[in-house]
């Protein structure tokens, strides 16, 4: 399958529970907002499969026409788009995402 | 310089979601990439977060080409009010 196909994405969203798109890697965000994606979940304790839009532009514009959502970071759990950085956050602060979490077995 | 004004993006989201308030805050010392915003509006009401958000994204879907910052918070009237107090 070609890199930044729909039938890409649906393959790497099948493979793990909780899939991110972001600028750099977890070890060295190049962004803000995806540092703060990394944050959080580092807080939940999450296991994430994180793929670094800066090194293929296919997946960069691939993604967001995949999702219809025109920003980076992009979080997906269970093979649904759950939103961006401001979506996290706030999912975050009001308990939502250890809900979502814990639908898909993820206990934080 | 290619970026938006803080009042064409506070116009501009007054105007297509019927918000009773939009707060805008230029990030970018002007130049106009980088933005936070508040939106109140009734249209959000019965809404989950990312349904919210997509109303905003599709409104602003030109100006978030260009835009390389994008932060936003979306708010029913009544949660509005119930933050002010």
């Amino acid at each position: 399958t070609q890199v930044g196909s729909k039938e890409y994405f649906d393959k790497l969203l099948a493979d793990h529970k909780v899939v991110v798109f972001m600028k750099g890697t977890p070890h060295m965000p190049r962004c803000g907002f995806s540092n703060a994606v990394v944050q959080i979940l580092r807080m939940h304790g999450v296991e994430y499969d994180a793929h670094n839009v800066l090194e293929d532009e296919n997946v960069r514009q691939g993604i967001k026409e995949y999702s219809e959502w025109p920003t980076i970071p992009q979080v997906f759990v269970n093979g649904e788009f759950m939103g961006g950085c401001d979506i996290l956050l706030q999912m975050h602060q009001n308990g939502e995402l250890i809900e979502e979490l814990q639908k898909v077995g993820i206990t934080s | 310089m290619s970026g938006y004004t803080q009042e064409y993006i506070q116009e501009k989201l007054t105007k297509e979601l019927e918000a009773t308030h939009v707060g805008v805050e230029d990030q970018s010392d002007g130049c106009g990439a980088k933005f936070s915003v508040v939106v109140v509006s009734p249209k959000f009401t019965g809404k989950p977060l990312l349904q919210r958000h997509r109303l905003v994204n599709g409104v602003l879907q030109e100006e978030l080409k260009t835009i390389h910052a994008f932060s936003m918070k979306t708010l029913t009237p009544e949660q509005w009010e119930e933050q002010q107090k």
